[in-house]
């Protein structure tokens, strides 16, 4: 047992390192630690993607058939932790994580062929329609009709909770073709053209002030058969599959380690009046980083299992219950270090275009709006109750 | 990056999972308990013969040369059991100690009888007054013409009525009285101006509180060449941390996994406990805990031949981490049993007092969270 990568993987370090230090701008680089939402606008995020895939990095996890690197899962850590270090702005996952695994697995050729390189080179950019506004952990008793006319379905119904729709051109939806014995029956995998007619959408603004999210309207929305993935109602296996994706699919620590420093250099700057010299900050940071540390520890785990063909077990739910707990651990944190500046509210966005001199210092505007939008780690993607359940039932056997 | 076991760690891992599960049942344990040696000599004998006594001590001493991650595996293996064997006391402190700290001569005499279970080692650092300071001893060493007059008190010292030989540590008094450096004795059992008070130790094995009055030792009783030895015994303790850090994994996973057992057959209004949501997701808490405890100590091992500041980190990180985990996961596994946790009918509330004893053991949770944070340089902590 050891902690150390080879020479190659040290070698491939320093090649993702000297990469990155080359295609990174400044401009990315400020645009991303002032952003306070999940993802980075498509302006930032696809010049990075584009900046990947020109490299032949657009997609890790993909296989080397369609455009991935073919990494070991070392090289996959590897990369992760560099951009984390790094700071490289946080693309959009909805296309190369979550519906490019789906068309790989599921689709046909020719949506293989016609979809999968415009994710990979950022030409495409993708919104999940799943949760509605009945159905949000109980995923699958959604209600978006999809009814065959034809060569097309007919699509009404609403999907909420949209990250980046305003942005996108394309739409992965969960929709139901047929009603089930079960409700996880007569559920298909659509995937639309943002632009088609009967599309509306509405921006909903998150605490912290952002909008990242939106409430999408399908009204008589015509959409070709062939623009559904595999089998019709199928799509709740294909879906969960990606689910698993969302929960697993990360290499959280480093990405959290690098949020902690964040507000580490902030607590022993002059610009929060030294808040680590308070001793109650300066244990809860340490409390922080040691849990960072056990999660890292649980991740280079899985790591190994992955790297002997072992299989990891079911813990891609512990795993995401720890993540949003610990990065909201992190933003509160954040928000006791800065005191009394958090009393300022910055309306306008994005932070780094500001046409005006903010009432605070620059870096501590996405403190606050962070730990606000940030409570919703711990419900999308499955909420923590959810986790809950699903530990109990699949860790426990319960 | 590799954190698969070899062959011959899972060799070992499956042999002490054996050996502890077959010898360690809860009639040892009630018998042990009124032990007043505190553990069984023949056991003892058969670690020896199973190679666990020589593993971590060097190959030119007599041993297997293993590691952290060796130890380990025995440890989380023994947490299982509640094993009370003074393992941690005479191989992972006590021979570590002489390894770090001995003349070579020293080593080549003590360590060989370590490794054949033919001697048994304690180590009394703890002061009352010091608290968790390590570096915190009042026990004098005066230079007299033949040896060493030791004077003081010490508290906590693991398997020390047992022992054939207590590792004391003290300061060496200075030409002017002032304070000088911290070193270590070797104290036979039963030297004369050696009071001992003998305890039935929280959780399983013994413990006593030293005096020492005009304790008179020879020349050669100084552990080394009168080096300072507070780096060495804080490499050693981190060490042990992550050892008994490993131990309490192995105590947590079985009462994760017998409060499983019960919630699944005990029935309250019609159904057995676990189909209750808040109890499911009390068990997916504590198995979250187990599982980051885990990791912790895992991580702990594997920074044990670090460099200092790193090292002690992950050993504090671990000891803190896996003592908050300990302590919910006691409290829950005895919350979950209902009444019957509270009894000394079931084996629940022997672990439990074991993870209680861990947690104390070298410091808490909020100790080591306050090391953590005074090396990672924040100030004030």
């Amino acid at each position: 047992m050891n902690l150390t990568f080879s020479a190659e993987e040290r070698a491939f370090e320093k090649e993702v390192r000297d990469y990155i230090a080359e295609s990174l701008t400044p401009e990315m680089k400020r645009a991303t630690a002032l952003t306070p939402s999940v993802f980075s606008d498509p302006d930032i995020g696809m010049a990075w993607q584009r900046a990947l895939h020109k490299k032949g990095w657009g997609a890790p996890g993909w296989p080397v058939d369609h455009g991935g690197p073919d990494w070991t899962p070392a090289q996959r850590w590897i990369f992760e932790a560099e951009c984390a270090r790094a700071g490289v702005p946080n693309v959009n996952v909805m296309g190369v994580k979550m519906v490019g695994p789906v068309i790989i697995g599921f689709g046909s050729p020719e949506q293989k062929n016609f979809y999968l390189p415009r994710i990979l080179s950022g030409e495409d950019y993708w919104c999940q329609g799943y949760s509605e506004p009945g159905s949000g952990s109980d995923l699958s008793s959604l209600k978006t009709r999809a009814v065959r006319d034809g060569d097309d379905y007919i699509i009404n119904g609403t999907k909420i909770w949209t990250t980046h729709a305003h942005h996108a051109n394309r739409m992965f939806a969960l929709v139901r073709t047929n009603e089930g014995e079960r409700q996880q029956d007569g559920i298909s995998f659509i995937l639309i053209d943002m632009k088609t007619p009967g599309i509306t959408t509405r921006p909903i603004l998150t605490i912290g002030g952002d909008h990242e999210v939106n409430q999408v309207f399908f009204d008589d929305v015509r959409v070709p058969v062939a623009n559904r993935v595999g089998e019709e109602g199928k799509g709740w296996t294909y879906g969960k599959y990606l689910l698993e994706f969302e929960r697993g699919s990360g290499i959280a620590s480093a990405k959290l380690r690098e949020a902690l420093k964040t507000i580490s250099d902030l607590a022993g700057s002059e610009v929060t009046g030294r808040a680590i010299e308070d001793p109650d900050i300066a244990i809860r940071m340490s409390e922080v980083e040691v849990d960072i540390d056990a999660l890292e520890m649980t991740e280079l785990r899985v790591l190994s299992a992955l790297q002997t063909g072992q299989n990891p077990g079911a813990v891609s739910s512990l795993i995401k219950l720890r993540v949003s707990e610990i990065r909201q651990a992190v933003t509160r944190l954040g928000v006791d270090v800065i005191g009394q500046d958090g009393l300022a509210v910055e309306p306008a966005r994005p932070f780094y275009r500001l046409n005006h001199e903010p009432a605070i210092p620059e870096e501590l505007l996405p403190v606050v709006p962070e730990y606000l939008n940030g409570r919703a780690y711990t419900i999308f993607g499955g909420s923590s109750e959810i986790q809950r359940d699903i530990i109990a039932k699949m860790v426990l056997g319960l | 990056m590799d954190l698969t076991l070899s062959d011959e760690q899972r060799l070992l891992r499956e042999s002490a999972d054996r050996f502890v599960a077959e010898t360690f049942t809860s009639e040892h344990r009630k018998k042990a308990a009124n032990d007043p040696l505190g553990y069984s000599p023949a056991i003892w004998k058969q670690f020896a013969e199973l190679g666990w006594l020589a593993l971590p001590i060097s190959e030119a001493h007599g041993g297997l040369g293993g590691g952290a991650i060796e130890i380990g595996l025995l440890m989380e293996a023994f947490g299982r059991g509640l094993v009370s064997e003074p393992f941690l006391s005479t191989v992972v402190i006590g021979a570590a100690l002489v390894a770090e700290c001995g003349t070579e001569a020293q080593q080549q005499v003590i360590l060989p009888k370590v490794a054949e279970g033919a001697l048994t080692l304690a180590f009394a650092h703890s002061e009352r007054a010091a608290r968790f300071d390590l570096g915190h001893v009042d026990t004098t060493a005066t230079k007299t013409v033949d040896g060493w007059l030791l004077s003081g008190s010490k508290i906590a010292v693991l398997d020390g009525a047992s022992a054939n030989q207590i590792i004391v540590s003290a300061r060496v008094a200075n030409a002017n009285g002032a304070s000088g450096k911290l070193c270590l004795f070797l104290v036979p059992a039963g030297a004369p101006g050696l009071t001992l008070r003998d305890y039935a130790r929280l959780g399983g094995g013994r413990g006593c509180n030293l005096d020492l009055r005009d304790l008179q030792l020879p020349a050669d009783a100084l552990l080394g060449d009168g080096q300072d030895v507070l780096p060495a015994i804080e490499t050693v303790v981190d060490r042990a941390m992550a050892a008994l850090g490993a131990e309490a994994v192995g105590i947590m996973q079985t009462l994760l996994d017998t409060t499983l057992e019960y919630t699944k057959i005990r029935k309250q209004f019609g159904r057995p406990l676990s189909a209750n949501q808040v109890i499911r997701h009390r068990l997916a808490d504590v198995a979250m805990q187990v599982d980051e405890a885990r990791s912790m100590a895992l991580r702990a091992a594997l920074m044990a031949n670090a460099e200092p500041v790193a090292r002690s980190r992950a050993a504090s990180g671990a000891k803190a981490k896996i003592g908050k985990c300990a302590r919910f996961v006691a409290e829950q596994a005895v919350q979950l049993h209902g009444a019957m946790g509270v009894t000394e009918e079931l084996d629940i509330g022997a672990y439990f007092k074991r993870l209680l004893a861990f947690d104390t053991l070298f410091g808490g949770s909020a100790h080591h969270y306050r090391r953590h944070a005074a090396l990672s340089g924040r100030a004030h902590a």
